[in-house]
């Protein structure tokens, strides 16, 4: 394969680890905390239910491993390309 | 010692520290001062782009906005954290790749257009100078309390202090003396949490407590403040009230404006590699998140105790007394605010008493007839008050109060520095040098640099006086521009080749211009009252609050550059293959200066 293909494969791979994540990024803050609260209305948790959890702590939470998920699985694929910096 | 001498003590003992690191790391050439000379570690960095970041919106002013609004501000919390998923996953490690000191050196390299980088600037321009509004509003809000004078003159004082302070050094200065700010900052913002929580839960931990029982009720605390608040009248706590669009769409706005504010993209650029710059995204908002996931336990507690304060025998008993609020050392606090003109009481009725309840709601303004009262007696409770305010609510103890104070300006000052950094880097960098007098030396470059923060400071002072909103609205209201015009430009330079000069230029354009005319149209023009045609209360558009356009404003950024794209001329071979560079890791050297 050469350079520009193995570069091309990189990319792509980025790209849709990038799409997942963001498709998790949506679904805690937008789904759970804002549009799908409705829905998890039957789950209580102190007081109130779990979209006010989400909203006010989880899609946080879930924010901070999404990041150092991405961190760790990109530095992984550079490895992987041998993109990384010398 | 008395608070007022304790409070000096804090809040000057924080500045020596400051004022001393400065010194200690005086920028010298203009390459340490704006990006440090790229050797700072990615958790050292974290920790500084937190201070940076979290200014008095965060600080001072979000917690209030949540405490009196409940489930419906949740927006703050996610947008201002989850901008830095995008922001980690879109923009920091290819900008870092890239290499140069500025945002908009990069759109004007990858527009190939000296026009581009110059709208850019004009975009990051009128974000900053906006969000620097915000920050001086918190600024006189934390002087006025703690100098004990009204929060106009305490403003004056604030700018002064925040002028002398940014034109010491540059990003060297400012990184190290940021670490020293965020921790003063999260210690302060975290010990009167901590203990509320144990007062009211049993629970050292803000943000479990809030979930947890309320001890003297045995209720789950939540439940007990949805009882409270819907009994004198007002909204329930955990509850939606507002339009669910206009919610997304200010989480939207909040988030894309986020990952598109200069002062804090720049500091992606101060790591060493680009691999750093994404572990750097995660460190910052672990720093982030330690306020953010207190900062809803904050405000539902305050809440709390102000509604069992203002009704201490109870919502069916006998309101507070004039009296008890004039003798009583637990409302000590109601005289000292009221000196800064944020909040106020009046006994209406003449009964003796202040009753503290919603007087639009109907089920309240018959029990108001039966009972004799005449309105709502606490007739001023300014919301930017509530954190600094909230430890002497709870009858915490000296020094506690003496930090927040300390705290709150230490939020303030860090991200006034920043911004005034971002906004004194445009100027002299991407404007005078970059376009207008190529030819300047380094010496009269860092002059300019410090006349435009001068300027800005006199410009923010000038808007702050009347601001269009609390504070942390108004820096809503610069998310949204830098939303609109920065962030779609960023975005598809990197992802897109296709994306050309003349549709970058006319995307970040017609972004800027819309949002920018929403928001004067709701808020009046350059922010003058009384200027506009339309409220939030009914905007123009439908639900759209003018806080939440920016997420339209940047939708039509991304549709305008894209369709101008594909109807101009491609993109050269030589962007494309500098695109395809920006990419791939491999070959992330230190940044060089670009003219």
């Amino acid at each position: 394969m050469s350079q520009d293909d193995d570069n091309n494969a990189y990319w792509s791979a980025n790209v849709r680890l990038i799409l997942i994540s963001l498709v998790i990024w949506a679904v805690v803050s937008f789904g759970f905390g804002i549009v799908l609260r409705p829905l998890l209305s039957g789950i209580t948790i102190g007081g109130t239910d779990l979209g006010f959890w989400f909203a006010q702590q989880g899609s946080i939470l879930v924010f901070l491993v999404l990041i150092f998920f991405y961190a760790w699985r990109m530095n992984k694929l550079d490895r992987e390309f041998g993109v990384e910096e010398e | 010692m008395d608070q007022f001498t304790l409070n000096l003590l804090f809040v000057g003992a924080s500045f020596a520290l400051y004022i001393g690191i400065a010194i200690w790391a005086r920028a010298g050439s203009t390459s340490e001062f704006y990006a440090a000379g790229r050797g700072v570690h990615p958790v050292t960095n974290g920790m500084a782009t937190a201070a940076d970041w979290m200014s008095a919106a965060s600080f001072i002013s979000m917690a209030g906005l949540i405490a009196f609004t409940g489930y419906d501000n949740s927006s703050f919390l996610m947008g201002w954290t989850g901008g830095y998923v995008l922001l980690a996953l879109l923009l920091a490690p290819y900008l870092r790749k890239f290499g140069k000191f500025t945002v908009s050196e990069f759109i004007g390299d990858r527009f190939y257009s000296p026009t581009a980088r110059m709208v850019a600037v004009i975009c990051l321009l009128v974000a900053s100078i906006t969000y620097v509004i915000g920050q001086m509003q918190g600024v006189g809000i934390a002087f006025g309390r703690f100098l004990e004078i009204n929060a106009t003159a305490g403003l004056l004082i604030g700018a002064c202090v925040v002028f002398a302070y940014a034109v010491f050094g540059g990003m060297k200065g400012v990184t190290y003396t940021q670490v020293a700010q965020y921790c003063v900052l999260i210690t302060a913002y975290t010990i009167p949490a901590i203990f509320i929580s144990l007062q009211l839960t049993g629970n050292p931990v803000p943000a479990l407590g809030l979930f947890g029982e309320h001890t003297a009720s045995g209720e789950p605390l939540l439940a007990k403040l949805d009882q409270i608040v819907t009994d004198l009248g007002f909204a329930e706590y955990t509850v939606a009230h507002g339009s669910t669009i206009n919610m997304v769409l200010f989480t939207l706005s909040l988030m894309i404006g986020t990952a598109g504010l200069p002062h804090v993209i720049m500091r992606f650029f101060t790591v060493p590699r680009v691999s750093d710059a994404r572990w750097s995204a995660g460190w910052t908002l672990v720093f982030i998140a330690l306020l953010y996931l207190t900062a809803p336990a904050v405000g539902a507690m305050a809440r709390l105790n102000i509604s069992e304060l203002m009704w201490p025998n109870g919502t069916d008993g006998q309101a507070v007394s004039v009296e008890q609020i004039e003798s009583d050392p637990e409302y000590a606090w109601m005289a000292t605010w009221e000196k800064t003109g944020l909040l106020g009481w009046e006994d209406k009725n003449g009964d003796g008493r202040i009753q503290y309840y919603n007087d639009a709601n109907a089920d309240l303004q018959a029990k108001a007839a039966e009972n004799g009262w005449e309105g709502n007696e606490l007739t001023n409770f300014n919301r930017d008050i509530l954190v600094l305010a909230n430890p002497e609510i709870a009858s915490l103890p000296g020094w506690v109060i003496g930090l927040v104070a300390a705290g709150g300006l230490a939020a303030a000052l860090s991200t006034a520095a920043g911004l005034l950094l971002a906004i004194s880097s445009a100027v002299s960098h991407d404007l005078l040098k970059g376009q207008l007098t190529p030819n300047m030396s380094e010496k009269s470059e860092l002059l300019a640099a410090r006349i435009s923060m001068a300027a800005a400071i006199v410009v923010a002072v000038i808007l702050g006086l009347n601001p269009p909103g609390f504070a942390a609205q108004t820096v809503a209201l610069a998310f949204g521009l830098a939303a609109a015009s920065i962030f779609p430009a960023l975005m598809m330079g990197i992802f897109s080749t296709r994306i050309n000069n003349v549709g970058a230029v006319a995307g970040m354009l017609a972004g800027l211009i819309v949002t920018l005319l929403y928001i004067f149209l709701h808020k009046g023009w350059f922010f003058i009252p009384d200027t506009n045609s339309f409220t939030d209360a009914d905007p123009l558009l439908g639900p759209v609050k003018s806080t939440s356009f920016g997420a339209i404003g940047a939708a039509v950024n991304f549709l305008v550059a894209y369709v101008v794209s594909s109807m101009t001329k491609e993109t050269p071979q030589e962007i494309k293959d500098l695109v395809q560079s920006v990419r791939i890791p491999r070959g992330a050297g230190t940044a060089v200066e670009g003219h």
